[in-house]
């Protein structure tokens, strides 16, 4: 049991701040790491692993700064994005070549071991460059579970991913986690993050902009207030009768339409037909203004 | 151990290093052909020993194989895997050292001693030799430290092969205190006792001058890659 403790980290590149003073606390278990592309995912992701200085703050593994401190990979496991491995090599040359680059005095176990964790018993044999991205990725797995970490730092362990080798890789997560190690593994998808793990950290443009179970998050996301653009034959005499109904909470009238800002998705989808009927009024047009992923992370931020 | 193991495969494995291959054949092919036309010694020393063998093969061979140990790991990222284990950065470095000497050492040393042999018997052969042996082990540090501490260790790398000892150390003397090339000819000079080439450095300063190479990169490329930082791209 290990527990990951980042305090007050920020890390800038120039005028840049790529990642900006995010404190959170990792203990045993899988935790997720959302965020949309560029939020700084792996950017937190390398100073965890120690292989980024944090321009402030720190990042602690049981105590000990992990920059500059080759000993913390005895408790650290990394799965890096880029998924260069040695071609050249088999898979259970590649594991055994970590496992005794950890010193393990029984290296041959240590990877057999490895290797049926992520059950690639039956391809070891073969060359790297022969294996699909999912086996080459539960490869990659093995060969930093080899030395029994009790971390687990995985970035964008799912991309590339068929949907079987997704739910095998959730799977052994999940199993990982329950071991009583501590799991921490980046997405940009929610879906993802909502199958594997218990509690998340949403982190956007650099910041930590939501912590805590999934379910709380997953409830703010979808009934959040929606924007929608209305066009109509009249907007005026639609915009007095919207603001009757109890499932919108405010109408600004433009010059290029309304937009109406509705309390729930659903309950004013169904209303607006009835009412536009009822009033005579015909709808030109109707937009959900607000439903990229990048717009649902920035309701949290403020949320 | 296993470090070396890897690299040692890795470079082996990669089309590159078959580029050192032709390279022993042509120092031979050469001087072959040399003898045959009853070229002088002094001129085949001179032309194909030193101009082709050590102020062209030696550094090039070097320069692939020394970037090749750690440089093409950092390139293509694998070299994360060999990081993320408690290793002291100076063992990796080391290794790798050893690893990158030995085969541009084998490669060279053992060519330039049979083409010295055939132009001027086994005495000349083995203060080539000798002396390739200990350039290897200079240029090997010197290109290692290159692939830490740029982003472009092979163009770093024949600028200095290039224009620092192919031009410069010709015209300004002075310069050849930092040129290993000339303190392979010290060396061969020193080792075979031929007169008939030399050059302006002196033994001591040679033989201090490759130990300070060597130190000094095995000591700055294991400084840098403690300091080893992944590319900070965020996704």
């Amino acid at each position: 049991m290990s527990d990951l403790d980042l305090r007050g980290v920020s890390r800038w590149y120039g005028n840049v701040v790529a990642v900006n003073d995010v404190t959170m606390n990792l203990g045993p278990g899988v935790t997720g790491l959302l965020g949309p592309n560029g939020a700084g995912k792996t950017t937190l992701l390398h100073m965890m692993a120690g292989f980024l200085a944090p321009s402030r703050g720190e990042v602690l593994i049981d105590g000990d700064a992990t920059w500059r401190n080759p000993a913390i990979y005895r408790k650290l496991g990394l799965v890096n994005e880029r998924e260069a491995v040695y071609g050249f090599l088999s898979g259970k040359e590649f594991v055994r070549a970590s496992a005794k680059l950890h010193g393990l005095p029984d290296a041959d176990a240590a990877t057999r071991r490895a290797v049926e964790l992520v059950e690639m018993a039956d391809a070891q044999d073969r060359r790297m460059d022969t294996y699909s991205k999912g086996m080459r990725q539960r490869m990659r797995v093995a060969a930093a579970l080899v030395h029994d970490p009790a971390v687990l730092l995985l970035d964008e362990p799912f991309n590339g991913m068929d949907p079987r080798q997704r739910m095998h890789m959730m799977d052994l997560l999940h199993r990982l986690g329950a071991q009583g190690r501590t799991v921490l593994f980046s997405s940009h998808i929610l879906e993802e993050v909502e199958q594997v793990s218990g509690t998340v950290q949403v982190i956007v443009a650099g910041r930590l902009a939501a912590s805590g179970d999934y379910r709380t998050i997953r409830r703010l996301m979808t009934h959040r207030p929606h924007v929608f653009a209305i066009r109509s034959s009249d907007d005026r005499r639609l915009a007095v009768a919207l603001m009757a109904s109890d499932s919108v909470a405010g109408v600004t009238l433009g010059k290029d339409g309304l937009t109406v800002h509705a309390g729930d998705y659903g309950t004013f989808t169904r209303a607006l037909p009835r009412i536009a009927l009822d009033e005579g009024v015909r709808v030109r047009q109707l937009i959900p203004s607000d439903e990229s992923l990048e717009s649902v992370f920035s309701y949290l931020v403020s949320a | 151990m296993t470090i070396a193991w890897i690299t040692a495969r890795g470079l082996l494995g990669r089309r590159r290093s078959w580029l050192l291959l032709p390279m022993p054949l042509i120092l031979i092919g050469v001087t072959a052909v040399g003898l045959a036309f009853d070229a002088p010694a002094a001129d085949l020393i001179d032309g194909v020993l030193l101009g082709l063998g050590v102020a062209v093969i030696l550094p090039l061979v070097s320069l692939i194989v020394g970037t090749g140990v750690l440089g093409s790991e950092i390139d293509d990222g694998t070299v994360v895997h060999i990081l993320t284990k408690p290793i002291p950065r100076s063992r990796i470095i080391l290794s790798k050292l050893v690893v990158a000497a030995t085969v541009s050492a084998v490669t060279v040393a053992v060519p330039m001693f049979v083409a010295a042999a055939m132009v001027g018997g086994v005495k000349l052969g083995l203060g080539f030799a000798a002396a390739c042996v200990a350039g290897a082990i200079a240029y090997s540090a010197l290109f290692l430290a290159l692939s830490v501490v740029t982003r472009r260790p092979v163009l770093v790398g024949l600028l200095y092969v290039v224009i620092w000892e192919g031009l410069l150390s010709n015209l300004v003397t002075g310069t050849r205190t930092v040129s290993v090339q000339h303190f392979v000819i010290k060396f061969a000079a020193e080792v075979s006792g031929s007169s008939l080439f030399a050059t302006t450095v002196s033994t001591a300063v040679a033989a201090v001058m490759t130990v300070v190479f060597t130190v000094v990169g095995t000591w700055l490329a294991t400084q840098r890659l403690r300091s080893f930082s992944v590319a900070g791209e965020t996704s």
